[in-house]
């Protein structure tokens, strides 16, 4: 340690404090969000929440907010302790947050969204007048955007000022950011951080949830990592820190409960995916250029933290999505950009994310719903008709085989517990001997009995030989059931890897480091 | 040309009664709930001002009652739909049914009741002098006319530029950020329901006190309501454009009525004066005007970005994410 | 947020007890959803019979009347059945259409449309008034069906098309269907100045029970007509599509969740459109039994009353199943005969509308587990 150093750890040590967070626990329906959480946050100071989807930054910082209620635990607000009910109480402590869902009326402007709930002005709406004090806050502290625009024609970028300008104009003096950059364009960021910068000069205090470890390091002063709803490592001094280190306390080592995974020689490339590229639903880019091939027997798993093209690629590939470069190629023919039922006529089976929106038809029955594939081919189809004795028959099978629990198969499907909705989806995908089946985090909301039953039937399946695209954000599952395992980061895949040993990497990769760099070495210099 | 500025005058008097209708729909609908209803509570009102005013000889007691029955009977929809999270379709046809079907009940004999005291006409003294508008908008109308039109700007400027007209509008296009800062989704979708409720009463009032005076089962409001829902997707749920439609209607439908009338038109023979033949499709007009109104305006939808309230027709569940 | 309740807590002090509400996580058993909708008819009417004391009236005689001049003697359970035919058809057609979600509010349009078609091949005229019944009888019902087809394809179009909402453009339909027809029935089929057309040749009647009262005198009087016959079974052809077939699925499939629907490679426009013509057919096809079985001519006043409408609470309270649709017509069919005896007269409509809101206000029931908590400190 460098004698700058030093002097910037006694400075960053002897800062009032802002927040206090003692031993909060929440609770929800089957899992524990936070368990005995203790975090501080020290006035003037960028301080960064790290972890993986489920770590329980964003319920502990929702709680922090107002939004939720903690079962137990104290939250002291310089010094006193508080107690909110709401949103607003938390505003008025000062406390704001800007959630990744910006809460903005689209087809208003940014002034009559920063003046919506407020009591002044009360009737009469001034917005001239008001238009000007908020460009006068924007170019305070760096947040320019033009109060009269309407929120549709706004970037994401200047979207995101909006919100941040709507907590500055409420006082706010702790502001709580959850993974602001996901948002962002690259180009954006590094103003981005100016911005935040800027905010602690004028005597801000910044809370940031990020899963991103070169961000982390750029900007944070401090860094609390947490996993599975535990602190695992509190308030770190960044610069007293590697990136090694954090990665390591993000991923952790778990106890991994093992399945019988069979060796199988994988054979023929099922599914070839060449240099695609796509956009989300905000048209901005979601997939860079992803390239890989899986063979049939063989599971790839993809990890990589929520919202980083997973959705996006899974959706290309069973053509839900454009792509709008590259190609898909299932057993040799080209799926790019065909309906999805093209592909499903070649053998590709899709477990989606959202199970009641997207995989089932909650007020049909089980039958109905696991008949969506083939009931226009015979038997179960009959000319014009159904032959509904033979769907009945097949829904049996079906129920039996994949041990689903319902009353019976005239059971309307949004009554079953989400492991038996999974099973009949699955029953529904699979029974076809798919060539290829696409699934995305297919155990998740399960409980343990579930998951293994899931589990077991991908395994099943892999020796039956299809080839599985298993995306998850469990990195056990991935470990227990994948060949291999890629890492997605930002729409690129960041390397591929073979197993259990290699935790480390994974979670390098996952937090913004290619494959390369790690196995030469470096991990301080930029992506 | 005296004969067109006749229906033109007697068509702003309809055009009224749409208009209240067509800016109380715009209400509910801005704050995300849709109401069918309208033809119920229309009837309703006309109903129940027609008889308050016979009964008690006060035509503007009457206004009043009119007004708070169908508020009231949209306080049923609004507790169906906003709490209990029904379908919003289903729910206002019920609703037109037992409007139109409570008010023929209660409006039994009414028809025999009697003559009322009406609602004054008057003109406006100098206004009426302007050459063409002057006696189109501006003599001897009734007062509800008058109401109507220094409502439209206040409803405007109430929309538009207030702190209320701000939560209205944020609660039908994003309820989630509206509650996020406090406002209470329930209470905004409850409370502009029943300002429908209250226009819709007076636009029957306004029909049964002054247009076409009288009780006629039914025929009072003749299909008015519906008309004034499909002029709230014409207007784009914007008032000046409701007051376009409306008036725009009202007088289409005068002219219809009227115009096989008179024998000569303009110096010329009217090709109108009651022809059997043709009478029936200029009654088709108003219907097939609506139709081509709703293709343009679902169209217009389409294309620009502004359109119908974002959340109009969804329930809002707390907890629930991208709105 | 873990708060279920509909009301936001914002406020410091709150009710001591809760009324809390989930969403139901178990299917109720199955005679749950048939005693709910009971209950929600016993409260419309017991809310109807309210509304009929209040005006001076008696409730339960006018029940008890309504119960007596539809089922009481075999002659007006025969009335009964006429007057339920013409709600039949339109039932079913707006159960078809509301599967998909389709709102078709123009069952009454449609169904005007059918008379007119029908009437068509009697009035222009297409057959000689001396063609024989086995001609006469399909030939009008296939001019129903095609008239009401097409009245249906507008809308649908409209829709599949350009987005346009179906409910006001079926609305808006069922205006201009009434004024084409009153234009025939006034200006070019009337008959001596009146309004009506002139009468049907009796080829061109659809067959009454009392038709056969030489050989059985017991039906002398009963004006049961062969329409009915054929809506019961349009009503079981619909069933069998609906539950039994490809097309149904797709269509059951659509109207639960659409994306499914896409994935599963179903194209919903051409089905918007294929299934507004179906429902308008339906409704084209009750037409033709009404103009043909009981008014014998061309005239709108019988036509336009309301059967559109009825169709849609019977086709919601059916729960949209075309055979309970049959029952259930019956039941209207038996409020509409009795009802126009009953003081005020707009009774029928009222019940009507009460039946539906009691009926929409008890499907919250059947998703929701209601439980009454002390509130805590729970949040």
């Amino acid at each position: 340690m460098t004698n700058e150093m030093t002097k910037a750890s006694i400075k960053e040590t002897s800062q009032p404090l802002m927040v206090e967070m003692r031993g909060i626990i929440k609770r929800f329906p089957g899992v524990l969000a936070n368990d005995h959480v203790d975090f501080d946050l020290r006035q003037g100071e960028i301080h960064t929440l790290l972890g993986e989807n489920g770590a329980g930054k964003s319920t502990l910082m929702n709680v922090l907010a107002g939004l939720y209620r903690q079962e137990s635990g104290t939250i002291y607000v310089k010094g006193r302790e508080v107690d909110f009910s709401s949103p607003r109480d938390a505003i008025n402590a000062g406390i704001g947050m800007v959630h990744q869902h910006f809460m903005l009326v689209p087809s208003q402007t940014v002034t009559e969204n920063i003046l919506l709930g407020l009591d002044k002005p009360r009737f009469r709406m001034n917005l001239a007048e008001y238009d000007q004090i908020i460009a006068d806050l924007g170019k305070r502290f760096g947040l320019e955007v033009d109060p009269k625009a309407k929120i549709w024609q706004l970037s994401v970028g200047e979207q995101q000022r909006v919100e941040l300008l709507k907590m500055l104009y409420r006082g706010a003096q702790v502001l709580i950011l959850d993974e602001p950059t996901a948002v962002l364009a690259p180009v954006e960021i590094e103003g981005f951080f100016q911005t935040l910068r800027s905010m602690v000069k004028e005597g801000k205090s910044v809370i940031f949830i990020s899963h991103k470890l070169q961000e982390v390091m750029d900007v944070s002063d401090r860094v609390t990592v947490m996993r599975k709803g535990k602190v695992t490592a509190p308030g770190l001094i960044t610069s007293q820190t590697t990136r090694q280190e954090l990665a390591h306390q993000m991923v952790g080592r778990d106890v991994v409960f093992h399945i019988d995974k069979k060796p199988v020689v994988p054979g023929e490339v099922v599914l070839k995916v060449e240099d695609i590229k796509c956009e989300n639903d905000k048209g901005l880019p979601a997939l860079n250029s992803v390239s890989f091939e899986i063979r049939s027997g063989e599971i790839l798993g993809l990890a990589g933290v929520a919202g980083n093209g997973q959705r996006e690629l899974a959706q290309v590939i069973t053509g839900m999505r454009k792509c709008t470069n590259g190609t898909v190629w299932l057993s040799g023919e080209e799926i790019c950009n065909h309906p999805a039922s093209f592909s499903i006529q070649r053998g590709l089976a899709y477990v989606p994310e959202d199970r009641t929106h997207e995989g089932s038809s909650p007020n049909l029955s089980i039958t109905d719903n696991v008949i969506m594939k083939n009931y226009r081919k015979h038997p179960i189809s009959n000319g014009w008709m159904l032959n509904v004795s033979e769907a009945v028959n097949f829904a049996e099978e079906l129920k039996n085989a994949y041990n689903i629990i319902a009353p019976s198969i005239k059971t309307p499907v949004r009554m079953l517990s989400g492991g038996n909705l999974q099973r009949v989806i699955l029953a529904r995908e699979i029974s076809g001997k798919p060539a290829l089946i696409v699934a995305v985090q297919p155990t998740r909301g399960l409980d343990v009995g579930a998951i293994e039953g899931v589990q077991r039937l991908l395994l099943a399946q892999r020796e039956a030989g299809s080839a599985i695209l298993l995306v998850s954000e469990e990195l056990e599952e991935l470990f227990a059931l994948s060949d291999r395992i890629a890492v997605i980061y930002e729409g690129n895949l960041m390397g591929e890897v073979h197993g259990e040993n290699d935790l480390d990497a994974i979670g390098l990769m996952m937090t913004g480091t290619p494959l390369e760099q790690i196995r030469k070495g470096g991990t301080e210099t930029n992506v | 040309m005296d004969a067109i500025i006749i229906i033109l005058a007697a068509g702003i008097g309809t055009g009224t009664a749409l208009l209240f209708a067509t800016i109380g729909e715009i209400f509910a609908e801005r704050s995300g709930v849709l109401n069918l209803g309208v033809e119920g509570m229309m009837l309703l009102g006309a109903m129940s001002a027609y008889s308050v005013a016979v009964k008690t000889g006060n035509p503007w007691l009457g206004v009043l009652v009119a007004m708070l029955a169908a508020g009231l009977l949209s306080q049923i929809h609004a507790f169906i739909t906003v709490t209990l999270q029904a379908d919003q379709v289903v729910s206002g046809l019920a609703l037109t049914f037992l409007g139109t079907g409570i008010s023929l009940v209660l409006g039994e004999g009414l028809s025999k009741a009697g003559t009322v005291a009406l609602l004054p006409s008057f003109s406006i003294p100098l206004l009426t002098r302007i050459p063409i508008l002057g006696p189109i908008f501006f003599t001897n109308q009734s007062i509800f006319v008058y109401i109507g039109y220094i409502f439209l700007p206040l409803t405007w400027y109430y929309i538009n530029r207030t702190r209320p007209g701000l939560n209205l509008r944020s609660v039908g296009e994003y309820p989630a950020a509206a509650d996020s800062l406090g406002i209470n989704v329930f209470r905004t979708r409850y409370l502009y329901v029943f300002v429908g409720g209250l226009l819709a009463g007076l636009a029957g009032a306004t029909i049964s006190l002054a247009i076409s005076p009288g009780w006629f089962s039914e025929l009072t409001t003749g299909g008015l309501g519906w008309i004034a829902i499909g002029l709230v997707i014409f207007a784009q749920w914007d008032p000046w454009r409701a007051a376009f439609g409306s008036y725009a209607f009202g007088a289409l439908r005068r002219l219809i009525l009227d115009i096989q009338g008179p024998m000569v038109i303009m110096g010329m023979r009217n090709p109108f004066f009651y022809d059997p033949y043709l009478g029936f499709f200029l009654q088709m007009l108003p219907y097939a005007f609506t139709i081509i109104v709703l293709v343009i305006g679902s169209r217009e939808a389409m294309r620009k970005r502004i359109g119908a309230p974002a959340a109009l027709g969804n329930p809002y569940i707390r907890g629930e994410r991208g709105l | 947020m873990s708060d279920s309740t509909a009301a936001p807590s914002s406020h410091r002090w709150r009710f001591p007890i809760r009324i809390n509400l989930e969403p139901r996580l178990k299917e109720p058993p199955t005679w749950y959803p048939i005693l709910i909708t009971l209950i929600a008819l016993v409260v419309a009417l017991v809310m109807g019979g309210i509304m009929i004391a209040f005006v001076g009236g008696d409730p339960i005689r006018s029940y008890l009347h309504i119960a007596q001049a539809s089922f009481g003697n075999i002659g007006v359970l025969s009335d009964t059945f006429v007057k339920a035919t013409p709600i039949l058809f339109t039932s079913l057609a707006c159960a078809i259409a509301f599967r998909m979600r389709l709102w078709n509010i123009g069952a009454e349009g449609q169904f005007i449309m059918g008379a007119f078609g029908a009437s068509a091949v009697v009035l222009t005229p297409l057959l000689p008034e001396n063609t024989s019944p086995w001609i006469f009888i399909p030939a009008m019902m296939l001019a129903g069906i095609i008239a009401g087809a097409l009245w249906g394809f507008i809308p649908g179009f409209l829709k599949a098309r350009y987005n346009v909402n179906e409910i006001i453009s079926t609305l808006m339909m069922n205006y201009i269907a009434l004024s084409w027809v009153n234009f025939w029935v006034f200006a070019v089929w009337t008959e001596g100045g009146f309004q009506m057309s002139r009468k049907f040749p009796t080829a061109a009647w659809l067959p009454r029970l009392l038709d056969y009262a030489k050989m059985a005198p017991v039906l002398r009087g009963l004006t049961t007509h062969l329409g009915f016959v054929i809506g019961v079974v349009a009503a079981i052809i619909l069933w069998f599509i609906i539950f039994r077939s490809r097309w149904g699925y797709e269509i059951r499939l659509m109207g639960d969740n659409p994306r499914a629907a896409q994935y599963a490679g179903i194209n919903i426009a051409r089905n918007t459109i294929l299934v507004m013509m179906v429902s308008g057919a339906l409704a084209g096809l009750g037409g033709m039994s009404e103009v043909t079985g009981v008014i014998h001519r061309l005239q709108s006043a019988p036509l336009a009353a309301g059967y559109g409408f009825t169709g849609i609470i019977v086709a919601w309270l059916s729960r949209l199943n075309p055979l309970v649709i049959i029952l259930v017509s019956i039941l209207f069919g038996a409020l509409l005969l009795a009802g126009r005896e009953i003081q005020p007269s707009g009774v029928p409509k009222m019940i009507q509308g009460m039946i539906l809101v009691c009926l929409i206000a008890s499907d919250f029931f059947l998703r929701y587990n209601i439980s009454i908590v002390r509130t805590g400190k729970e949040a």
